[in-house]
């Protein structure tokens, strides 16, 4: 089991959510979080004095799947969240020890 | 019949007087949501908890002796109300000034009237030194400043009394309508002492003197806050025509309504259009700022000028207020709402523009007035400042401006469900 943890720009959250369901992901956990990358921050104008922006708002999405699924879920994210700009995001990818759901008491692959 | 014309117009005026004291009242909600707007949201509930406060003690010290020391009379308005008599002095008033004279209402509604100036004049400190300054510290000068200082000055030019027996204002061709100088420059003079012993935000200037934004929290209630005062300034400017009930005085008030608006009309769009070719963008903040600078440069003399010229003069303070933002921050005089240059630059600018369109003013009876209110107020207040700087200290320590004035000063925040 894997879990599968993109950080993508806001606006592309909707295509991310309907590109993973489509290809069958049960679930998926959003926050909102800001930081910066390569991209850094920007900055911004405020009666005539410049601010920057050191951190800016991104969307993570949390996904756990099965190991089956691990190349599809990668393709759906990274197409959808691509814009081609500097900022896109990043995905990282650990491995899942266990998962167990709660009202079930299911462990392993059946409670993905 | 003659008496029940008289008595008639009597009632309007003083009904008149009221409703437009009533407006400038609410320019004190105008200052409070304008000042929250432009501050970060960890000082809301502090300078709220300010500017209802500093209205408060503005009417309390000048029933107490502000009135008094203005316009004469007795301290605590003993005797406002007329007395017995008031029937028959105010019918003998009138029949003096006859129907087109001069205006007679009622000692009450002058009172009310004046006695929002005055917190006018302190909500304009208010907001310079958002962010940093104690509230009891800000609450004792206020009791200074509406009971002594703001008095002084008035009594000197509104009131007619020499100045401490030297000279006398209005006969030196000084004349400020509304207050460009006594109320909003005298204002920005306090305040400019205040932020000098107060020192900037921390975080505001870089250790290189380069110049930090410190955005407001709340742009829609700055917004709204420009929409009240801009209404509010109806009462301020058209109220102080004094009289209405009758055709010129009538007219005289609607003129003046006319040229406040097209002031801040002017003023806006003037700010707005040279912010946006100095940094690229259409800044909100100076547009608001703009706006008030506008009806700042109008107030000293809202009645002469044509619709045109009023236009014109408001865009010419919306011009300088921006110019004057920038230059007070290359001072390192950290204003957060830009009280000092919309009341100060913009109200010696209306003082100034007041020959141009009125015939009985000099320009030197207007220098000479400006210097006469700003030093009186800037000299007094820099020492009220520096006593309670060493008496109970004027600024915040430097955690709690870091947490936030709310929580240090008031135990409450602001918005206690917003996370960032």
């Amino acid at each position: 089991m894997k879990l599968v943890t993109a950080i993508i720009k806001p606006f592309k959250l909707d295509d991310a959510r309907e590109a993973l369901s489509e290809i069958g992901v049960q679930g998926i956990t959003v926050t909102e979080v800001k930081g910066f990358g390569r991209q850094k921050g920007h900055t911004e104008l405020y009666r005539g004095a410049e601010y920057v922006v050191d951190f800016l708002p991104k969307v993570k999405i949390e996904v756990a799947i099965g190991d089956d699924l691990l190349d599809q879920t990668l393709e759906a994210i990274t197409k959808a969240a691509n814009t081609g700009k500097i900022g896109d995001g990043k995905i990282f990818v650990t491995d899942l020890l266990q998962v167990i759901r709660i009202r079930t008491g299911e462990t392993g692959e059946e409670a993905v | 019949m003659e008496d029940q014309i008289y008595q008639l117009q009597y009632a309007i005026d003083t009904f008149y007087y009221l409703v437009c004291g009533a407006l400038v009242m609410w320019m004190a909600a105008g200052f409070a949501m304008l000042e929250s707007g432009l501050v970060r949201a960890k000082n809301t509930t502090e300078i709220l908890t300010k500017n209802i406060s500093l209205f408060a003690v503005s009417c309390i010290m000048y029933m107490v002796c502000g009135y008094a020391i203005m316009y004469g009379g007795t301290v605590f308005l003993s005797g406002i109300d007329g007395g017995e008599t008031l029937v028959a002095d105010a019918l003998a008033s009138k029949a003096e000034e006859g129907f087109e004279g001069g205006a007679v209402y009622s000692g009450a509604s002058d009172f009310f009237f004046q006695v929002v100036f005055v917190a006018t004049c302190m909500s304009i400190v208010s907001g310079a030194v958002a962010e940093r300054m104690k509230l009891l510290a800000f609450l004792a000068f206020a009791v200074i400043m509406t009971g002594v200082i703001y008095p002084m000055e008035g009594s000197w030019t509104w009131g007619g009394n020499a100045v401490f027996g030297m000279y006398t204002l209005g006969d030196l061709g000084f004349s400020d309508f509304a207050g460009s100088g006594i109320v909003h420059m005298a204002g920005a003079a306090a305040a400019l002492a205040g932020v000098l012993l107060l020192g900037p935000r921390k975080g505001k200037y870089a250790a290189d003197g380069s110049v930090k934004a410190i955005p407001g929290c709340n742009l829609p209630m700055a917004t709204l806050g420009t929409f009240i005062l801009w209404m509010g300034w109806f009462g301020f400017n058209g109220g102080s025509v004094l009289k209405l009930a009758d055709v010129s005085n009538a007219n005289a008030v609607a003129m003046v309504f006319l040229n406040t608006n097209a002031a801040a009309a002017g003023g806006l769009v003037a700010a707005l259009f040279v912010a946006r070719a100095m940094f690229g963008k259409f800044d909100l903040t100076m547009a608001l700022n703009g706006a008030l600078a506008g009806l700042v440069a109008i107030t000293a003399e809202p009645s002469t000028p044509t619709a045109l010229e009023a236009t014109i003069f408001g865009a010419v303070g919306g011009v300088l207020v921006v110019f004057s933002i920038v230059f007070m921050d290359k001072l390192k005089i950290d204003d957060p709402v830009g009280a000092i240059s919309v009341h100060g630059s913009c109200g010696l600018l209306g003082l100034l523009l007041v020959p141009i369109t009125n015939d009985g003013v000099s320009f030197s009876g207007q220098i000479i007035g400006a210097l006469t209110i700003f030093v009186w107020v800037f000299v007094t207040s820099l020492i009220m400042w520096s006593i309670l700087k060493a008496v109970l200290g004027i600024r915040v320590s430097e955690e709690e401006e870091a947490t936030g004035c709310d929580v240090s000063e008031c135990g409450l925040e602001a918005y206690p469900e917003f996370t960032k």
